[in-house]
């Protein structure tokens, strides 16, 4: 009987071959001593220290509840909007406090873009919609918004599929074009930083596939966290894994030193599918 | 003899039948069939009622000309037979009436007779077995008057002053008909130009003058009254003054153009009377009508209800005023509470913590919208009218006091109240609303560097309106049916005036205005004439459902339309 193991070099033969830009790789986030609380007593980060390259592919995998998300939320504060949260440490974007008093917020997350697990299309035009980061910045103009449209969409590789239904409503669009749309809507405000919150977990193997395409091209202009239960997809599509159990951040490695030849009993058991 | 073991089983599977037939749910689907039945006939029944009861009031039905013996003495009559029943002898026997009749039941007329002028009654109830002969003479004419009710007799001269009468006996019948007829067309046009001359150019001057009044009263006030600002003030008095005289030179030359024509009349009893056709609004031949001349009249009639103000203590005319000042109370009141209702629900929901405090103030919402709406009335009275309409006026309208602008009911308040009464239903629908709005959505705004006042203002408020429409919906069926509150705050039984004219600043929020609620209630139990009165109460209740009908269906729709746009939302 088969196992679940994983058969990593089966994996790698399907990777697209990593093309690494030369020189050396520069941190885009560094986190320090991170914890995070969602009440007095609920702990749901302990003493992350993480640094992630820039223009690099950085997946979080681990079991459900493990705290990958978490994680992922803290870097573009949007745990701020939970009740009683709050968080320890320090999170450097570029070496500036994340969490700092002076931070502006809005501002921070038009640095870092996000894409969430359910596409969530809001319910206007496919062009209003990847329109709407640039307006509420309070750029109006008619061939400036046409221009980050098209560029955008055709980033997300969708400008072919809607380039003739662009003031159609965005919510008539397929479960996959519309992840992509929001992938267009994110990056039309040209963030540094793209966190993907289990992107395609909602979508079928195509619309998956094209997404991971999609995460492959983006690559090389935007830094991409992207959290994700799918350890092919992690194999697949980055360039370095981080293993998270219980909060803890457990090991952290390059893509393919994880999992050919993980340090920790708990990785190994986990890509494995002993446990999770 | 397989197929026999099966049908065996099946049978037996049917054997306890009540307790599978009630664990089916069937008993279920018909207790919700019959209790939608019986709300559904409740509803059209109810429309049905005052459709036929009002509506079939304007129809100019046949006129019954009867001769009436009672204790050897004989009456003739004439009338619109308005309602038949059937009464027990003895119930008759017992108010003092001989019968001959076998009994047990007679047959008892309520016959519109009008003429209150000449008979003092204009409805009457006789007795069927009293009846002669039955007629319906084609000659009889139906006058209805501006005064004293319909007149009911036989044309015999019209007398157009200055000219020779034209008389039924010389001239014949169709020439006096049409005589008549085109006195009163030129009386009409000319009361019509009264009317405007009268509202419309003197109602202007007086406003002017009011105006005057109050600047002189303010310059004294101030302690600027000069000398100049007097003789200014003086000199445009005397501009309106003289304005004024030429419009009532105008108005006695149109008044005295039409006193003096008249129209004589025989009675039933054999009386000829000569009454004033400046009185007329319009005559007809009911019996000699064809279906098609009555339809036609229908339509004036109920369109004269439509389109006219009430006349005779509001037992006659239309109910436009009435109509016209709900349908802009509701308007007003929608104007109000939308704003105020949404503006607390994203307070209560978006903004503050849901805490303990928060709580409270949801469960003091609810309530509110179960407190009697007559505490809303006298809430307004008390607050808005005497408190805050008072200082209103020390502050801004000190020149007219002590005769109170808005420190007396009115529209404003009358809105403000209902506005008030109806805050909580808008409240709570756009709450719901707000929260069905899934996060995610928030949250792709808010990660695209929106502001929560932005994720608000662009996303999540446009997703819930179909959601504040349905708290409008809810506010203007209850605001526009409400009368208790109304009638403390503003609401009056006549006002001369639509609170919307032509005179600045155009939207009166200080006057009384009517209301078809209240004037149901003022027309069915205030009325002194029940009997003529009874027909308009069915009617302008008709009226009032429809209206409110017509308000639900445009929001209704408009609903609609904004749930179409964000329908694939909510999954």
């Amino acid at each position: 009987m088969q196992s679940h193991a994983l058969d990593i070099q089966a994996l790698k033969r399907d990777k697209v071959p990593a093309v690494s830009p030369a020189g050396p790789v520069e941190t885009s986030l560094r986190m320090e001593n991170l914890n995070l609380f969602y009440n007095q007593n609920a702990q749901a980060l302990f003493d992350i220290n993480l640094e992630i390259p820039k223009q690099r592919v950085t997946a979080f995998i681990g079991p459900s509840g493990c705290g990958k998300s978490s994680l992922l939320r803290c870097i573009n504060r949007m745990n701020d909007l939970v009740d009683g949260c709050r968080v320890q440490g320090r999170l450097l974007l570029d070496n500036e406090d994340v969490y700092d008093r002076r931070v502006d917020v809005a501002a921070l997350r038009r640095r870092v873009g996000m894409v969430f697990q359910k596409p969530n299309p809001f319910p206007k035009s496919i062009y209003e919609n990847v329109a709407y980061g640039l307006r509420i910045q309070g750029i109006n103009k008619k061939r400036v918004l046409d221009e980050v449209v098209e560029k955008s969409l055709r980033a997300a590789a969708l400008w072919d599929e809607v380039k003739d239904r662009l003031h159609e409503s965005a919510l008539g669009m397929s479960g996959g074009q519309q992840q992509r749309l929001v992938i267009a809507r994110t990056i039309a405000v040209e963030p540094e930083v793209l966190l993907l919150d289990e992107p395609a977990s909602a979508l079928d193997p195509i619309s998956t596939l094209k997404i991971e395409e999609l995460i492959y091209e983006l690559k090389s202009r935007y830094t991409i966290v992207i959290v994700t239960h799918n350890m092919q997809q992690a194999a697949r599509v980055s360039d370095m894994t981080a293993f998270m159990y219980m909060g803890k951040l457990i090991e952290y490695d390059d893509t393919d030193t994880l999992f050919t030849n993980p340090e920790q009993k708990q990785t190994e058991d986990y890509i494995t599918g002993r446990y999770g | 003899m397989n197929k026999m073991i099966n049908e065996q089983d099946l049978h037996n599977e049917r054997a306890p039948a009540v307790g599978a037939w009630i664990r089916s749910g069937d008993p279920l689907i018909w207790l919700n069939g019959a209790a939608v039945s019986v709300s559904v006939i409740a509803v059209v029944g109810l429309l049905l009622l005052l459709a036929v009861r009002g509506l079939s009031h304007f129809w100019p039905s046949d006129v019954l000309s009867v001769s009436v013996t009672y204790q050897g003495q004989t009456r003739e009559l004439l009338g619109e037979v308005v309602e038949q029943v059937e009464v027990p002898g003895a119930q008759l026997r017992e108010a003092g009436f001989e019968l001959q009749g076998p009994g047990p039941f007679y047959q008892r007329t309520l016959l519109k007779q009008g003429n209150r002028d000449f008979l003092g009654t204009d409805f009457t109830w006789l007795i069927d077995e009293q009846f002669g002969e039955r007629r319906y003479p084609l000659d009889l004419l139906v006058v209805e008057r501006l005064e004293w009710g319909n007149f009911y007799g036989y044309l015999r001269a019209v007398n157009r002053f200055g000219a020779d009468p034209v008389t039924v006996a010389d001239h014949g019948e169709a020439a006096a008909l049409e005589a008549l007829q085109a006195l009163i067309v030129d009386t009409v046009a000319v009361r019509r130009e009264i009317h405007r001359i009268e509202q419309g150019d003197i109602g202007a001057i007086n406003y002017e003058l009011e105006r005057l009044r109050l600047r002189e009263r303010e310059l004294e006030l101030e302690g600027r009254l000069d000398a100049s600002a007097q003789a200014d003030l003086a000199s445009q008095r005397a501009e309106q003054e003289a304005l004024f005289r030429a419009l009532q030179e105008q108005l006695y030359v149109l008044y005295d153009s039409i006193k003096d024509h008249s129209y004589s009349a025989e009675l039933a009893d054999g009386r000829v009377v000569t009454l004033p056709i400046a009185k007329v609004v319009r005559a007809y031949q009911p019996n000699a009508m064809g279906v098609f001349a009555k339809m036609q009249m229908y339509v004036e009639r109920l369109w004269e209800f439509l389109s006219e103000p009430p006349r005779e203590a509001n037992t006659e005319g239309g109910v436009f005023p009435a109509m016209f000042g709900t349908v802009l109370m509701v308007i007003l009141m929608s104007i109000i509470v939308t704003p105020f209702g949404v503006v607390a629900a994203v307070y209560l929901r978006e903004y503050a913590s849901q805490g303990f405090v928060t709580r409270t103030i949801r469960v003091a919402v609810n309530n509110l919208a179960g407190v009697p709406s007559i505490v809303y009335g006298v809430f307004g009275l008390g607050f808005f009218v005497y408190f805050v309409g008072g200082e209103l006026d020390q502050l801004f309208f000190p020149a007219s006091l002590p005769r109170p602008t808005f420190g007396t009911p009115g529209l404003m308040w009358a809105s403000l109240t209902l506005a008030l009464l109806t805050l909580p239903v808008v409240i709570v629908a756009t709450e719901e609303g707000l929260a069905r709005i899934p996060s995610a959505v928030r949250e792709g705004s808010l990660a695209l560097g929106a502001t929560r006042a932005e994720t608000l203002w662009r996303v999540v408020l446009p997703m819930a309106s179909p959601a504040m429409m349905t708290g409008l919906i809810l506010a203007v069926a209850r605001a526009a049916g409400e009368v208790a509150p109304l009638m403390l705050v503003g609401v009056v039984k006549l006002a001369p005036t639509l609170p919307l004219d032509g005179n600045y600043p155009y939207l009166h929020l200080d006057q009384k205005f009517m209301h078809l609620g209240f004037h149901i209630y003022d027309v069915g139990f205030q009325s002194p004439n029940v009997e003529a009165a009874r027909p308009l109460v069915y009617a302008t209740a008709l009226l009032l459902v429809l209206i409110i009908a017509l308000l639900n269906l445009a929001a209704v729709s408009l609903r609609n339309r904004l749930r179409e746009r964000y329908k694939s939302l909510e999954h």
